[in-house]
């Protein structure tokens, strides 16, 4: 996303001083990313941050690691040979049928026995339920900081991250670092980096960690794993297409315009946080920073100010239209294309026009 | 049972206001709230004590206006309040944070009786790190269950609670040991009305109020602004994208000129549109 600032505000709060890098910190060297696996699947935002931490390790001119962490066996070894495929130079294993299910006792206890041993200067995490849960028991056990949610990754001049995430309530955005202590940790959302490349690489070094636990070790057992029944998942963040509304649509009756364009379009539909709020829609229909962030082909934003928590989360689409009477809404700052109207009143004309345009039927009118 | 619930007062962020020039936030008339999460943990609580039997207390850290919301609380039905309050708190990360919170709970722990449950919301709307609630749990040595959607079964005398856990795609039934915190998902049960008799009981109970040394904090340099290790350096807005929007013209037919301005610039998108479309 765009951080030119238009002004740079004083950093409040926290002064911005730098003191020189404790001694024992010092041997932090290179940059992790801990490959979240559940039941034999690697996350994506895993593979997404393996994009956004190679170009942190290249720029530091460091090497970047995978660390995975499973059971043994056949699932565990191939996210760890999938981790060359995107981009790593070697891999942090501790595979242990102990770790089959995650729990946070013996997941905490094996990324940071790793991060002690061999000690990274930059950790990132995908943000999901799963890595929040375990970066701040990483983070606490470990006392160094945790930027959660990010939005943008990079190294300054002086080789620190330099994590930029929302504050206030997604008003504004605030670059955070983690000086003096290691190593840097940092959590990122689904979809806020792109996917990378995926490129056919042989498997290169891989370091195995023991866990070190027995079963008895472990307080909390998994008594039973339900699966989400697929009627009940969204695939908003990874939709092609998504059209979302927002306060502008004036009552949660009118919310049916979107979803009516949304099927027209064979698209995921969703919508800004104050909908959410209200109880007109679902918290698993949220847009946003604290919603789901989307990257799809086309994004139609119906009635939506555009605040920078819903910016930062729609800012990967290739392409944003607006629908908003305010000519000076936020959105247009940020949309590709957009039209100054009532989106009540378009939306049933749109829906209309697009299935017009899109059937079968008038394709082939079209080819006759 | 003993219950701490840990509540933030926070601003109303849907009335938000950022200053147009400064890029400051404009916090005057903003009025505050306790954070909608944290609301979903005390009622749970406060479902456990009336089932149980116990107390529910309370805690926050924050300015001294923070005893609004502390309460507020104590008008649904929270039996004690303790509010953190200090100037050395000013500033704190999570780590911060997680160090005074936990420091305060084994002060409630000596005081009022060890909890055998702690809980937290899902994450804050201001801050909305989902961090703090997993650091005090860390930092007192308690077993964690985050994302909890239903507290399943508690048992007092073996000392174990069963709970569902929101995970990636599907549900975790769990069970772990008590002391445990518990941060509990949004949308899982209903903030009650409460009580007269805890309105009129609210307006005059008592708040217990620790400043850091009264709390037991030990080394304030692990406090507020000097005990975060992390630094925010910058504050800013986004810039508006360079390319300015292309502003489609409100004609005799507004829907097809969006259309056919969408299709002109990514003409790959009606064939995937009409794929789509058609189930595809």
């Amino acid at each position: 996303m765009s951080t030119a600032p238009k002004t740079a505000a004083p950093a409040a709060g926290r002064a911005a001083t730098k003191k020189e890098l404790p001694e024992h910190f010092k041997a932090y060297k290179h940059v992790w990313v801990f490959i979240e696996q559940e039941r034999g699947q690697v996350h994506p935002v895993s593979w997404e941050l393996m994009g956004a931490g190679r170009k942190l390790a290249d720029k530091l001119k460091v090497d970047l690691a995978a660390v995975v962490i499973g059971p043994e066996g056949e699932t565990t070894q191939s996210a760890a040979a999938e981790s060359f495929c995107y981009g790593a130079d070697l891999v942090y294993m501790v595979a242990d049928n102990l770790l089959a299910d995650y729990r946070n006792e013996s997941y905490t206890k094996a990324l940071t026995d790793v991060v002690n041993t061999y000690k990274p200067e930059i950790l990132l995490l995908g943000a999901t339920t799963l890595g929040r849960d375990l970066a701040g028991s990483v983070a606490t056990t470990l006392l160094t900081g945790l930027t959660a949610d990010c939005t943008e990754l990079d190294v300054d001049a002086d080789g620190s991250l330099a994590a930029t995430r929302p504050t206030f309530g997604g008003s504004l955005l605030c670059t955070i670092y983690t000086l003096n202590y290691r190593p840097q940790m940092a959590t990122v959302r689904p979809r806020v980096m792109p996917m990378p490349e995926r490129t056919v690489r042989p498997v290169g070094r891989i370091v195995s960690h023991p866990l070190g636990l027995d079963e008895d070790d472990i307080v909390t057992k998994v008594l039973s794993f339900l699966p989400d029944r697929d009627s009940a998942k969204s695939n908003l963040a990874y939709a092609d297409v998504v059209v979302a509304g927002g306060l502008g649509l004036g009552s949660p009756e009118n919310f049916q315009l979107v979803r009516q364009l949304a099927t027209v379009l064979g698209a995921e539909y969703g919508c800004s946080r104050p909908l959410v709020q209200k109880g007109w829609v679902t918290s698993d229909r949220q847009i946003g920073q604290t919603g789901k962030t989307i990257r799809p082909k086309l994004y139609i934003a119906a009635g939506i100010s555009g605040a920078i928590q819903h910016r930062v989360g729609v800012e990967g689409a290739d392409l944003i239209v607006a629908i908003n009477t305010d000519k000076n809404a936020p959105i247009f700052d940020f949309a590709h294309m957009g039209i100054v109207t009532d989106a009540i009143r378009l939306l049933p004309a749109l829906t209309a026009a697009f299935r017009a345009r899109l059937s079968p039927h008038s394709r082939d009118r079209i080819a006759s | 049972m003993h219950i701490v619930v840990c509540i933030k007062q926070v601003p109303d962020s849907a009335q938000i206001r950022v200053h147009p020039v400064t890029n400051t936030i404009m916090r005057q008339g903003v009025p505050t709230i306790i954070n909608p999460y944290d609301l979903f943990a005390l009622e749970a609580a406060l479902e456990l004590r009336d089932q149980f039997g116990g107390e529910v207390t309370v805690l926050t850290m924050g300015p001294p206006s923070a005893e609004d919301s502390l309460r507020k609380a104590l008008t649904f039905g929270a039996d004690r309040a303790v509010l953190l309050t200090d100037r050395f708190f000013a500033g704190a990360d999570t780590l911060a944070t997680t160090y005074a919170l936990a420091t305060a709970i084994r002060k409630i722990s000596t005081e009022f009786g060890a909890p055998d449950l702690v809980f937290t919301g899902k994450q804050t709307i201001d801050g909305d790190t989902a961090q703090v609630g997993p650091g005090i749990a860390k930092r007192l040595g308690l077993l964690q269950l985050t994302y909890v959607a239903k507290i399943s079964a508690l048992d007092l005398t073996a000392r174990t609670i069963d709970a569902e856990r929101r995970s990636e795609g599907g549900v975790q039934l769990l069970r772990t040991k008590l002391p445990c915190l518990v941060t509990m998902l949004e949308a899982t049960n209903q903030i009650r009305r409460g009580a007269m008799a805890d309105a009129l009981r609210a307006a005059r109970a008592p708040i217990v109020k620790w400043s850091a040394q009264e709390a037991g904090v030990e080394d304030i340099s692990k406090c507020g602004l000097r005990g975060s290790p992390t630094i925010v350096k910058r504050v800013f807005a986004p810039a508006a994208r360079s390319e300015k929007a292309t502003l489609i013209e409100v004609g005799e037919q507004p829907a097809e000129a969006l259309i056919d301005a969408i299709f002109k610039r990514q003409p790959a998108l009606e064939t995937e549109l009409a794929a789509l479309a058609r189930g595809f």
